[in-house]
């Protein structure tokens, strides 16, 4: 464990140094992650203004609070490791990561978390001027509080083991943005991230709680707005350690067979 | 001969390819149906290598060398055939193998590209587990031999093609493996740098007594580190034994060198005349030919000096290329 933590510090320090590499590039992806919520939050908030103040359960101040603490979860959670799969295969990246003594998911998920401490500094205050200039309205529910931490760690898990399973696919069709694409937009609209799955009709609702864009946006979201009853908080609880148990399975078999495979074929 | 560090007996791998004509309607048709075909990248190898030698490992381009590596290292699994390397299968990767061994290729790169090459090396020591004084002391080791000193400090992207090899190197060997994969390490540099990884890896080979097998073009390479060569066509063995001995095998001809006091004289009755400079004319000869063609020269002609030579090792090599596997 020690040394697996050793190695999380230098890939900490190795992503760190690479990011500071490329600054505006850095600035780029920020601001296309402050963006993509930031257009839903002034759709939404006009439509509520027009309408009277309000959508549904949701005032202009509710929007401002749910598309923000959204910005901030997907920013936690996302992965970009379907992008970087293909290329990797390809250009035979992927060798050198087998021939190491260690899983290659454990540099991914060590950039990953790299890649947000070191943005969660310009993200955090980006999202309190946000907040402020929507004039977001963020109940503070101790008990949601303190939900919300674990509830983000597993949508972090669990979106990070679907995302690096998908990826996957790589090894058998070499291409996979056609994939990511499908993935894409399935997750915009059943994770409810182009607007609050409550607001969606019902039969949207019931699709997007069967599938796992639910757990790993919308529903820390939900918790920490304080827009979930107890029951509906054990709930989600449940649904996302029944797809980390999918998760972790589908990976180690996914793993397997798709080393199989390249092993079989080669780069 | 000892327990050999690696055993291969009957290796084998078929590659699956899709192929299809040249053209549009080609292409279209291909997205309905495939047309594939199976290549036989390695064919029934057989060979063992003794703890510390270093093997050349020839043939020409798609003989089946990297794929034989690559199957050496555990990237591939064989279609057929029997493999151990440090008594490890090597497909099965498992961590105490993969601590022992390294794979070098020439043309691609593990090092990151935006960062200098010690936090690469940093990331390694972490991964490979190795303890900070063993590593403080390789890599001072690696960075006297591969006179690394003002390379470690700069982005890799800064860096000339051989300064990135040899950075790549290092990092490849800073767990010290005991058995070193190299595939075309010198490919692309000048002689100079490819003098010094040479002298590198016969000092690194001294030191550590490392395993080495090793793929080259370039024929300076073999020549300089590998007394032993297996020469490989097709997939199938050609030759396996010393490097004397693959010119005695292959080479029909000897090359016989006389100095004359001009180029003036016709010597195409005695041999093919290679090349004629300076006074000095070299003669290719049929090998069964060569005392009596020499007799005859001595005794014909006003020589001033006269060698007799194999021919070579470029010329051997091409030759035993344009044979078919046997």
């Amino acid at each position: 464990m020690r040394d697996l933590l050793e190695v999380y510090v230098q890939q900490f320090k190795t992503t760190l140094a690479t990011q500071v590499q490329y600054r505006a590039a850095l600035v780029i992806w920020l601001i296309g992650h402050i963006l993509d919520p930031v257009i839903y939050l002034v759709v939404w908030d006009t439509v509520a203004r027009s309408s009277g103040g309000r959508v549904g359960t949701f005032s202009t101040g509710d929007f401002g609070a749910y598309f923000i603490l959204l910005m901030l979860v997907n920013h936690a959670t996302f992965t970009w490791i379907m992008y970087e799969y293909d290329y990797r295969i390809r250009h035979g990246d992927l060798s050198f990561a087998l021939l190491r003594p260690i899983h290659p998911i454990h540099a991914d998920i060590a950039d990953n978390v790299s890649f947000k401490l070191i943005t969660l500094m310009f993200m955090l205050p980006i999202a309190a001027g946000l907040a402020i200039v929507f004039r977001a309205t963020l109940p503070l529910i101790p008990w949601a509080l303190a939900a919300f931490v674990p509830a983000l760690l597993l949508a972090f898990i669990v979106r990070f083991l679907v995302e690096w399973t998908l990826a996957m696919v790589a090894f058998w069709t070499t291409r996979v943005s056609a994939i990511n694409q499908m993935y894409y937009v399935a997750a915009l609209f059943l994770s409810g991230q182009v607007a609050p799955l409550s607001l969606m009709p019902f039969p949207i609702q019931v699709v997007a709680t069967l599938l796992p864009f639910r757990w790993i946006i919308g529903f820390p979201v939900e918790l920490l707005l304080g827009r979930l009853t107890p029951g509906e908080v054990l709930m989600g609880f449940a649904a996302q350690g029944v797809w980390l148990a999918i998760g972790l399975a589908l990976l180690k078999i996914v793993w397997r067979a798709s080393v199989r495979q390249y092993s079989a074929v080669g780069s | 001969m000892s327990t050999p560090t690696i055993h291969i007996r009957n290796l084998c791998k078929t590659y699956i390819v899709t192929e299809r004509e040249a053209g549009v309607v080609a292409a279209l048709q291909s997205l309905v149906r495939r047309h594939t075909e199976q290549v036989i990248a390695v064919d029934g190898l057989t060979f063992d290598v003794a703890p510390g030698e270093i093997i050349g490992f020839l043939g020409p381009n798609g003989a089946g060398k990297t794929t034989t590596l690559k199957m050496l290292s555990g990237l591939l699994h064989p279609t057929a055939g029997e493999v151990t390397v440090l008594g490890h299968v090597p497909w099965r990767r498992e961590k105490t193998f993969l601590r022992q061994i390294t794979l070098v290729m020439g043309q691609r790169n593990q090092l990151v590209w935006d960062i200098p090459a010690i936090d690469s090396y940093e990331l390694n020591r972490a991964i490979y587990r190795i303890p900070a004084q063993d590593y403080r002391r390789t890599l001072d080791e690696l960075t006297d031999l591969l006179e690394l000193g003002p390379l470690l400090r700069k982005p890799v992207r800064n860096l000339s093609l051989g300064e990135r090899m040899k950075c790549e190197i290092a990092a490849a060997l800073l767990h010290r493996p005991q058995v070193l994969f190299l595939d075309e390490p010198t490919i692309g540099l000048d002689v100079t740098m490819q003098r010094r990884i040479r002298t590198f890896i016969a000092e690194y080979n001294r030191r550590y007594g490392a395993t080495v097998l090793l793929t080259s073009h370039y024929m300076a390479d073999v020549e300089a580190l590998c007394r032993r060569v297996i020469v490989i066509h097709h997939g199938k063995l050609l030759f396996d034994g010393e490097l004397a001995g693959l010119v005695q095998s292959f080479s029909a001809h000897k090359t016989i060198t006389v100095q004359l006091g001009d180029c003036e004289t016709d010597l195409w009755s005695y041999g093919d005349v290679v090349t004629c400079e300076d006074g000095y004319v070299t003669l290719r000869v049929p090998k069964s030919e060569t005392a009596r063609v020499t007799e005859r020269l001595l005794a014909d002609l006003p020589i001033i000096d006269l060698t007799v030579e194999d021919p070579p090792i470029e010329e051997v090599i091409e030759q035993v290329f344009a044979q078919e596997a046997v």
